[in-house]
C-alpha cells in the first residue's frame, strides 16, 4: 500500500465503472463522492494509518453495507444519499478572507449576537474559515503541560500512529462498529477527532476542549472521540460544535466513546449548534451521533448537553454502569425552533450492584419544531440496589410545535428503585406580562424565562460554556414569539 | 404627569365595558388612593395603564409625561417610569431576583441612553433597596417569588420598585393578605421612596393602608367612573359608613 497516492487512486477509480466519478480537481484533496472500499483505503492512507486500523475500517464498512437506516425515531426527513457525499475533504490551500468586508454579514451578525468583540470577530473569522475548509480541527493548546502529567490529548489520527496500544485496546469497545447504522458508517470513514488519556490517579488540571467545525458543502463530517480515564483519575471535557453552514442538508455522524476505569470520573459537556436550516426548514445539518460511556467499579460519567442546532438531531449519550457502585448522569437542554426536529435522550444500563443514575432532560419547542425525549433505563438481574431518577420536562413556546416523551423502563431486579417524572408546560401570559412590566421586551423575557427553566442543567456546565450556552438559547429562540 | 381623560375600556373577550369615562389627574409629588366596591374597575384601571393584554380601550386618552401612554408597548411604559406592583406577583423559576432586576435596570438605562451600572454600584443599590423593605438579602438572590410567602412577595414588589425608581408607582391591592407587621414594612418602604418627583396610585379596599401612607387625594371608583374625590378624611368616612350613601348620592 505504501506510496499509493491520490493520483493513483484517481487513476484506479477512473478505470472502474464508478457511478459518480471524479468531480473536483484532486489537488484539493477531496475524495470523489460516494463510498466504497477504495475510498476507505484512501482515507486510511491519507491518515497514514497502520494496517490494523484499515482492517477495522473495512470490517465496519462491510457491516454497514448489510445494515439499514433506523426508522424508529420520531423524525421525518429525506434519507441522505450516502453515495452523494464526499467522505474526505481537506484542501491543501487554506482559503482566507482577503478583508473583513468579504465576511458573510450574517456570520458577523451571529458573532455580534454571541457577544464577541469586533477585533475578536476578525481574528476568529480567520480561524473559523481555516476550520471550515479543513476537515476537522483540534485545539490542543497546553500540550506540553499536560504531557508532564502523562496526559495524552491529541487528534485521534495522531493517537492511532503514536499510541496504537491504547487505541487498539479501547477503540470500538463501548460503541462496537456494528452497534448501529451511523456508528458503523463512522467506524468505516471517520477522518479525525480527539483522543484523550488520563493516567492513573491524575486529576486533569484544566478543562480539555475540542471545537468541531463542519466542512464545505457536499461533504459529510464523521469525527471520532475516545476518552480514557484510568483508575482514580478525573477529567472534564468540553465539546463545541458551532459552525453555521447555509446550503443543503449535511450529514454529521460522530461517535464518542468514554471509558472510566475504577473510581475514575469523566465529565463530558457539549454545546451543539450546528446550522439548523433556514426559516422554511431548508438545509441544516443531520446530526446522527452515538455517544456512550462505560463505567467500571465506582466510576462516574456525567453527560451534559445543550442542543440548539441541527435540522435533525438523533442522539442518546448513554452510560453502561458495569462496575458496582458506578454512577451515570445525563443533563440535557434541547431547544428546537423553526422546523427543527430532535429525538434525544439517554440510556442508562445498570449492570453492577448499587449503581445510580440521574436523568434531567429539559426540552423546549418553538415554531413548527418537534422535540422528543427518548430514554431507556435498564436494570439487569444482577444490579442489586440500583437506583434511577428521571425528570423530563417539556416547555412549549408555540401552538404549532410538539413535545414528546418516550421513556422506556426495563427493570429485572426487585430491589431496584426507579423514579420517573414528566411535565409539560407553557410560558404563561402572566409571567410574560410580569417580566415585560419591569421593562424587558418580549423576546428577552422569553429568553430569561427559558434560561430559568433550563438552569438546573446550565448550572452543570463549566463556567465559560454556561455563558455561551445561555446566549445560544436566547439566539435560537429569536423570532419564536408569535 | 398622568392625565386620564374619559377613559372607556372593556374586556376583550366578552366585550363587557368596565371603565366608563374615567378622568384622573396625577401630578408629581402626589399620592392618590383609589377605593371602591368589588367590581368597580380598580384593577382594570391598573391593568389598562400598564398595558396588559385582554383589555380594549374604546374611547378616551391617557397621557403620561407628555406621551400617549396607550400607544406604548408594555415594556416601554415600564421604561418610561410606570411601575405596577401586582396583586398576585408571579413566580419565575430558575431566574434569580437579582439577575432579573439587573436586566430590567439595564434595559431602562439603555432606553434612557445611560450606561448600565457597574456590578459594584448595582450591588450597593440592591443593599440599599433591601434595607428599605427590611428584606433579607438572601431573598434577592432567590428565584423571583418562588417559595416566597404572601408577605414576602408583596415586599419583593416594593423592593423592585426601589431598584427601578419609577416616576409613577401603581400599587394594586398591595395591602391585601398582609399581616400588620408586613403592612407597616411595605407602607414604610413606599413612604421612603416617595418624593416630590414621583407619584403613587394606591388601589385598595381598606382604609387601614392609608393610616400608613397618607394620600393627598382619595377617589371612589364605582361602575367604571370616579364618583367622588376628597382628601384622606373621605377614606375614614367610607370606613365608617361604607359605600352605599355615596352610591345613593350619585344616583340622584
Amino acid at each position: 500500500m505504501k506510496g499509493y497516492t491520490e493520483e493513483e487512486l484517481e487513476k484506479d477509480l477512473q478505470n472502474q465503472e464508478y457511478k459518480y466519478g471524479f468531480v473536483s480537481n484532486f489537488e484539493t484533496d477531496r475524495a470523489p463522492n460516494g463510498l466504497n472500499e477504495d475510498i476507505i483505503r484512501f482515507i486510511s492512507e491519507k491518515r497514514e494509518e497502520p494496517e490494523w486500523m484499515l482492517e477495522k475500517r473495512l470490517m465496519a464498512f462491510n457491516a454497514w453495507r448489510e445494515m439499514v437506516e433506523p426508522e424508529w425515531a420520531h423524525l421525518r426527513y429525506e434519507k441522505p444519499d450516502f453515495q452523494a457525499i464526499s467522505y474526505y475533504s481537506a484542501p491543501k490551500q487554506q482559503k482566507k478572507y482577503e478583508s473583513w468586508d468579504e465576511v458573510d454579514p450574517e456570520m458577523k451578525e451571529t458573532m455580534r449576537k454571541l457577544g464577541i468583540s469586533l477585533e475578536e470577530q476578525q481574528r476568529l473569522t480567520g480561524t473559523a474559515v481555516d476550520f471550515v475548509v479543513d476537515s476537522v480541527s483540534v485545539a490542543t493548546s497546553f500540550k506540553e503541560k499536560l504531557k508532564e502529567l502523562g496526559i495524552i490529548f491529541c487528534p485521534i489520527s495522531e493517537a492511532v500512529r503514536e499510541h496504537p496500544e491504547l487505541v487498539k485496546k479501547y477503540l470500538g469497545t463501548v460503541v462496537p462498529p456494528t452497534d448501529n447504522f451511523y456508528a458503523a458508517l463512522n467506524s468505516a470513514v471517520f477522518t479525525d477527532g480527539s483522543f484523550c488519556y488520563i493516567p492513573k490517579g491524575v486529576r486533569c488540571p484544566m478543562e480539555l476542549s475540542t471545537y468541531f467545525r463542519i466542512n464545505e458543502g457536499g461533504t459529510g463530517q464523521f469525527e471520532r472521540t475516545l476518552v480514557i480515564a484510568d483508575q482514580d483519575s478525573y477529567v472534564s471535557y468540553l465539546e463545541g460544535c458551532t459552525a453555521p453552514q447555509r446550503d443543503e442538508n449535511q450529514l454529521h455522524a460522530a461517535v464518542v466513546e468514554l471509558i472510566a476505569l475504577d473510581n475514575a470520573e469523566i465529565k463530558y459537556s457539549t454545546v451543539q449548534n450546528w446550522y439548523p436550516g433556514d426559516k422554511e426548514g431548508k438545509g441544516g445539518v443531520f446530526n446522527f451521533v452515538t455517544k456512550r460511556g462505560l463505567c467500571e467499579k465506582g466510576a462516574k460519567i456525567s453527560w451534559t448537553q445543550v442542543e440548539t442546532g441541527s435540522a435533525i438531531t438523533w442522539k442518546y449519550p448513554s452510560c453502561i454502569l458495569k462496575g458496582d457502585n458506578s454512577i451515570g448522569e445525563f443533563y440535557s437542554v434541547a431547544v428546537t425552533n423553526g422546523y427543527q426536529q430532535a429525538d434525544t435522550g439517554t440510556k442508562m444500563i445498570h449492570l453492577g450492584k448499587n449503581t445510580t443514575s440521574t436523568i434531567i432532560s429539559k426540552g423546549i419547542s418553538a415554531g413548527f419544531s418537534q422535540n422528543s425525549y427518548r430514554g431507556l433505563v435498564q436494570i439487569h438481574p444482577n444490579a442489586e440496589g440500583a437506583r434511577n431518577r428521571s425528570e423530563c420536562d417539556s416547555l412549549l413556546l408555540s401552538d404549532t410545535s410538539g413535545a414528546h416523551t418516550f421513556p422506556y423502563i426495563e427493570c429485572k431486579n426487585k430491589s431496584a428503585h426507579v423514579e420517573h417524572e414528566a411535565t409539560t408546560s407553557k410560558i404563561s401570559e402572566e409571567q410574560l406580562f410580569y417580566v415585560r412590566q419591569r421593562g424587558i421586551d418580549e423576546e428577552k423575557a422569553i429568553g430569561l424565562i427559558v434560561n430559568g427553566y433550563a438552569k438546573e442543567v446550565l448550572n452543570r456546565m463549566p463556567m465559560e460554556f454556561a455563558v455561551e450556552a445561555q446566549k445560544l438559547l436566547e439566539i435560537s429562540l429569536e423570532n419564536s414569539v408569535g | 404627569m398622568l392625565t386620564i381623560k374619559n377613559l372607556h375600556a372593556s374586556i376583550e373577550e366578552e366585550g363587557t365595558e368596565i371603565l366608563k369615562g374615567l378622568d384622573l389627574q396625577v401630578n408629581p409629588g402626589e399620592v392618590h388612593a383609589i377605593m371602591g366596591p368589588n367590581g368597580s374597575g380598580k384593577s382594570t384601571l391598573a391593568s389598562v395603564l400598564a398595558g396588559k393584554d385582554g383589555y380594549e380601550v374604546t374611547e378616551g386618552e391617557v397621557s403620561f409625561v407628555g406621551k400617549d401612554l396607550l400607544e406604548l408597548e408594555v415594556e416601554d411604559r415600564a421604561k418610561e417610569g410606570v411601575f405596577l406592583a401586582m396583586q398576585y406577583p408571579v413566580e419565575i423559576p430558575g431566574v434569580s431576583n437579582i439577575n432579573f432586576l439587573r436586566l430590567a435596570l439595564a434595559e431602562k438605562h439603555k432606553y434612557e441612553g445611560k450606561e448600565p451600572l457597574s456590578g459594584k454600584d448595582f450591588l450597593a443599590k440592591v443593599k440599599e433597596a433591601s434595607a428599605i423593605v427590611e428584606m433579607d438579602s438572601k431573598l434577592a438572590s432567590r428565584a423571583v417569588n418562588v417559595g416566597f410567602s404572601g408577605g414576602e412577595k408583596k415586599r419583593n414588589e416594593i423592593f423592585q420598585m426601589a431598584i427601578l425608581e419609577p416616576k409613577l408607582a401603581i400599587l394594586d391591592e398591595t395591602d391585601s393578605g398582609l399581616d400588620i407587621d408586613a403592612l407597616r414594612i411595605v407602607a414604610g418602604g413606599v413612604n421612603k421612596l416617595k418624593s416630590d418627583k414621583n407619584a403613587v396610585i394606591l388601589i385598595t379596599h381598606y382604609q387601614r393602608l392609608l393610616n400608613y401612607i397618607k394620600p393627598d387625594f382619595v377617589h371612589v371608583l364605582y361602575q367604571g367612573k370616579i364618583i367622588k374625590t376628597g382628601d384622606s378624611s373621605l377614606a375614614l368616612k367610607l370606613e365608617e359608613k361604607g359605600y352605599d350613601w355615596l352610591i345613593e348620592e350619585n344616583a340622584q
